[in-house]
């Protein structure tokens, strides 16, 4: 006998959530002085590497998220893109995103 | 009639701000802890120089989120002075209350000097207590200072007369020589210089007292 609204609580915990793993890329847009891709370059003739035309700094972020599917990981890594990883004002993003494994949640 | 001064983890010229306006000017001060929600009773807010939340990611990006931002958010938009100095004016840009955004120095040094600026004050409440075209003397400190945007709207912003503030010899490679910007409605202003510094007259010039006098009336 099971009171009402009993559900089984080990299966949804068990339910296995899709993990996303992504790696967002973040540039200066080309318009954009790099100062730093500058003097790196600078340092790059110095160690004796010539013929380097462009050489721009950005970031990369790792992350691995949970998601519904594909499409729902893409949607939560492109708002977090345009509001926190980048600035669009002054930088563009690209993104990587692959479907590693499932989780227990 | 009190000035309220966000304080984040990692500023480190809140206490400049309250020294300059309390101590120099006699403006009742109140520190901001960033958790805070609550501007009640404040005429005007100041968010200070130093490296919010250690400048993670970008300068003022993590700052932007912080809960007594989304407050003075609202105050500004109700027509609040609200003051951004240094790391303030690039928080300022990061929340969107000021357009455009600040980067790394075109020439990678770490400017620290005293600079001339010449003001242009329009309609901004911040600079109502200098004459157009005046040049005044305040001190810089910063890596990530170099003002950026499109040139359509550095067009846009010159004709609205946002640019209250120009470098005479540009230190950092500022697009249009921007030192401080000011929006439309006249209540928010964001510089790099740091008006705090120039206040007592014992550690140099006192060009910047008249603008935090400004909220004295």
């Amino acid at each position: 006998m099971r009171c009402p609204g009993w559900q089984d609580l080990t299966t949804v915990r068990l339910a296995p959530v899709p993990l996303f793993r992504a790696r967002v890329l973040v540039a200066l847009r080309p318009s954009v002085l790099d100062p730093a891709g500058e003097a790196t370059r600078a340092a790059a003739e110095r160690l004796g590497v010539n013929g380097i035309q462009r050489l721009r700094i950005g970031k990369a972020v790792e992350l691995e998220l949970e998601a519904e599917g594909l499409e729902a990981a893409r949607t939560k890594i492109e708002l977090l893109s345009d509001r926190l990883l980048a600035n669009p004002v002054i930088e563009n993003w690209t993104l990587e995103l692959l479907e590693t494994a499932t989780t227990e949640a | 009639m009190t000035l309220g001064i966000v304080v984040f983890p990692g500023s480190n010229c809140d206490r400049d701000v309250q020294w300059a306006a309390q101590g120099c000017l006699g403006i009742p001060t109140r520190y901001l802890w960033h958790e805070e929600t609550s501007l009640d009773g404040l005429a005007g807010v100041v968010i200070p120089g130093g490296f919010s939340y250690g400048d993670y990611l970008r300068c003022g990006a993590i700052a932007r989120f912080a809960p007594v931002l989304q407050e003075v958010v609202r105050f500004a938009e109700s027509g609040g002075p609200v003051l951004g100095i240094c790391n303030g004016f690039q928080v300022l840009t990061e929340l969107g209350l000021l357009p455009g955004a600040l980067t790394r120095n075109e020439n990678l040094h770490f400017v620290c000097e005293t600079t001339a600026l010449t003001v242009d004050p329009g309609s901004c409440h911040w600079l109502q207590g200098y004459q157009r075209g005046e040049v005044v003397h305040l001190p810089i400190a910063h890596g990530e200072g170099r003002y950026q945007i499109d040139a359509e709207s550095i067009k846009a912003l010159e004709a609205n007369g946002q640019i209250v503030l120009r470098y005479r010899s540009n230190p950092n490679g500022s697009v249009g020589d921007v030192a401080g910007l000011c929006n439309v409605a006249g209540n928010v202003l964001g510089l790099m210089p740091h008006p705090e510094r120039a206040c007592d007259a014992a550690t140099g010039g006192i060009d910047g007292q008249r603008l935090l006098a400004s909220l004295l009336g």
